[in-house]
């Protein structure tokens, strides 16, 4: 064979080895802020790679159905998920994901936050990277603070919180001493109940897991809830979630409002917000104990067992939850916008300290919030606004409706709270955890 | 003015209002589609803005629209032929040489529809599994027309039903097997009821979303699946959705338009005798 004839056939299967490697790739994700960015920049580790991406963006309530389906039934859809910290020590555990300890040394795993890695890994296993975390913390209106001579504490308490509701409630100008998540669902109204719960002293299972719902604590916290929301709560409260909140404080409607770090950065958002240079944060209130007063979640990317592709979905990890990765986004779509909670190296970035104010407190909640230790006693389960077991999403969600059911004026708390006790208690006995 | 044009102005008005309500969700949504997300969420609601196409371009960005609509237009086609084959001669069948356990087999075909999809969810996701129909548009065409089957079956069992039997007879008589008496004399007489229905099945292929959410991820995912990926849990998006939806029911919404006469016609077919 002559030498061009060599040449030729080696380049041709240099070329075949290089489409052979190339991979297409679906990735499950949720549609918010920080997954758009990564959809937009994806386009740079495909070029890099050769591999290409087929992208499944679904909301997250539908996200968390579908691909429970898909890995409970082995179903090999997806070779990326995106998953909560709930979700990936139980999946874990059953050996639906593959195992994420091997990537370069460049990745610097000891620069992702303890308590993040913790959350995201089961028997000393990452199953899962994070792509960004958030804790919970309060947002207040410093001008309505201001012109009512009150000043907001660095922690504050629940009976502090009240008294500075009633104060700056004045629902003839429709607005609101205190806006709160009062829809239905586990991850919804039962996000904020659980840390209230927790600053009460209450807990959701004694360490023999008995529930413990119609314990002094829940009573105390959810008549709290009830009655602070009956006196300062916008109307129609039952229906508010995240979103409804958002758009309430980011129009000027709430003096306060205790939710998701991850809301500073669009009720910062001048093209977004009514209310941008009005806005301060503190701590998420306490009451007879911090334990578990400000929650913990993250959203990460995990392979799961059943991907044929597994080294490609690696690699794309390895990517997309990178300390270059965040660089990227910083340089592409500024500094504010970059994936917040994970990292050390974001926060000892001078560029984006000085773009988010708010940095330093939500990295603060972060670090505070211990999923090991959520509550004031002791007991036997893991997460702050969730208990880490697969029976919680159903118990959850059915609390959820009866503490709503409570609010809207449809039972006593007492009522709500003895239906929630006999039906966790079922389920708890159905699961086997209890006699 | 008399007593019974009175009545059919009441009667005109009324309709007028219950016209307006049931568009009236549609109508705001093609507004909202047109605001920014902060003027979408205002309260109290603006009537009045300066409209962008912001939203448009953004969701044409980030999504394959055409991608997803030519999904959509295959599957909903594809499933309604397949509803159809099946169900003529199953209608033709029951409508017209009915025997004692017909009514049962009827009402038992409706009752499937009374069981919530979500029940039957693992065990048709496995099948679909083991049988390579996740992510396909067959899969979802053989679910959709399986799906609507019992719809189908009862509309054209009722047009069937309507046809006079002296014909059927005659024809029979005349030597025409039980084919040609299907295509040559009943479909003609029934074109408007078979139209009608597949209109409707046409429709309710177009606008479910469970099975085209749980069974399809990219290859196969229709315009359902385009207007889900644009809600979200946390940060603003019902302008953008606005904006999806509205894209996602356009092509139905002139098909509907363009065939309300038919659509009618086929819906009253026997009504009055």
């Amino acid at each position: 064979m002559r030498i061009p004839h060599l040449l030729a056939c080696s380049t041709l299967l240099a070329a075949a080895a290089g489409v052979a490697s190339a991979a297409t790739i679906t990735i499950a994700t949720v549609n918010n802020g920080d997954m758009i960015t990564m959809q937009k920049l994806s386009s740079k580790w495909e070029q890099q790679t050769g591999n290409t991406i087929n992208w499944v963006v679904l909301e997250e309530n539908v996200l968390r159905q579908r691909v429970t389906t898909d890995i409970a039934t082995k179903g090999g859809q997806f070779d990326i998920l995106t998953i909560g910290s709930y979700e990936t020590p139980i999946w874990g555990k059953q050996g639906w994901l593959l195992t994420l300890n091997g990537f370069p040394a460049s990745y610097d795993y000891n620069d992702i936050f303890k308590g993040v890695r913790d959350a995201l890994s089961a028997n000393g296993k990452l199953y899962a990277v994070p792509f960004y975390a958030e804790s919970s913390f309060t947002f207040y209106r410093k001008d309505l603070f201001d012109a009512a001579g009150l000043k907001m504490p660095a922690k504050p308490t629940y009976d502090e919180i009240a008294q500075f509701a009633d104060k700056l409630t004045d629902k003839s100008k429709e607005q609101y001493g205190i806006c709160l998540r009062g829809k239905a669902g586990w991850g919804e109204n039962m996000a904020f109940v659980d840390t209230l719960v927790n600053g009460f002293g209450g807990q959701w299972f004694d360490m023999k897991w008995n529930p413990e719902l119609t314990s002094a604590p829940w009573k105390a916290a959810i008549n709290y809830y009830v009655n602070l929301l009956h006196r300062d709560g916008p109307p129609g409260v039952t229906g508010n979630g995240f979103n409804e909140n958002l758009a309430l404080f980011s129009t000027g409607h709430c003096a306060m409002w205790i939710d998701a770090t991850v809301a500073a950065g669009m009720v910062f958002d001048k093209t977004k917000s009514q209310v941008a240079d009005k806005v301060g944060f503190t701590a998420a209130p306490h009451g007879v104990t911090e334990h578990g007063t400000g929650w913990f979640w993250s959203w990460a990317l995990a392979v799961p067992a059943s991907s044929k592709k597994a080294d490609a979905a690696k690699s794309f990890l390895a990517w997309a939850t990178s300390k270059d990765y965040v660089k990227l986004v910083g340089e592409t779509n500024g500094w504010t916008g970059v994936p917040p909670g994970t990292r050390q190296s974001t926060y000892d970035n001078p560029n984006y300290i000085k773009a988010a104010p708010f940095a330093a407190t939500v990295k603060t909640a972060i670090l505070s919030a211990d999923i090991n230790h959520p509550t004031k006693n002791p007991v036997p389960y893991t997460g702050i606004q969730y208990v880490a077991i697969p029976e919680f999403q159903g118990i959850g969600t059915q609390v959820g409706q009866f503490v709503a059911a409570a609010l809207a004026g449809q039972m006593s708390v007492d009522d709500a709270l003895a239906k929630a006790q006999a039906a966790t208690k079922s389920t708890m006995q159905q699961a086997g955890y209890i006699q | 003015m008399t007593r019974h044009s009175k009545s059919h102005r009441v009667a005109g008005a009324l309709a007028w209002i219950a016209a307006l309500a049931m568009f009236f969700p549609i109508a705001w949504m093609f507004a909202a589609s047109f605001k920014t997300e902060v003027e979408a969420i205002a309260t109290p609601p603006l009537f009045v803005f300066t409209p962008t196409l912001e939203n448009y371009r953004e969701v044409f960005a980030r999504a394959d629209y055409l991608g997803f609509a030519l999904n959509s237009v295959v599957i909903s086609l594809g499933a309604t032929l397949a509803a159809l084959a099946l169900a003529i001669p199953a209608a033709f069948a029951m409508a017209l040489y009915p025997t004692k356990r017909t009514r049962g087999t009827l009402l038992w075909m409706l009752s499937t529809k009374m069981l919530p999809p979500v029940g039957v969810l693992v065990p048709i996701y496995l099948i679909a599994r083991e049988t390579a129909l996740l992510d396909t548009r067959t899969g979802l065409i053989i679910m959709f027309a399986l799906s609507n089957l019992p719809i189908v079956v009862w509309m054209l069992f009722t047009f069937f039903k309507e046809t006079p039997k002296d014909i059927i007879e005659a024809s029979r008589i005349d030597g025409a097997s039980v084919l040609q008496v299907i295509t040559v004399v009943l479909l003609p007489l029934v074109t408007p009821g078979i139209a009608s229905t597949a209109l409707l099945s046409i429709i309710l292929c177009w606008n479910e979303a469970f099975w085209s959410l749980n069974l399809s991820a990219h290859d196969a995912a229709p315009l359902t699946a385009f207007i889900a990926s644009f809600s979200a849990p946390e940060g603003l998006f019902w302008a953008k959705l606005s904006a999806a939806s509205t894209m996602a029911i356009a092509p139905i919404l002139v098909l509907g338009w363009a065939s309300q006469r038919q659509l009618v016609r086929g819906l009253t077919f026997g009504a009055v005798k």
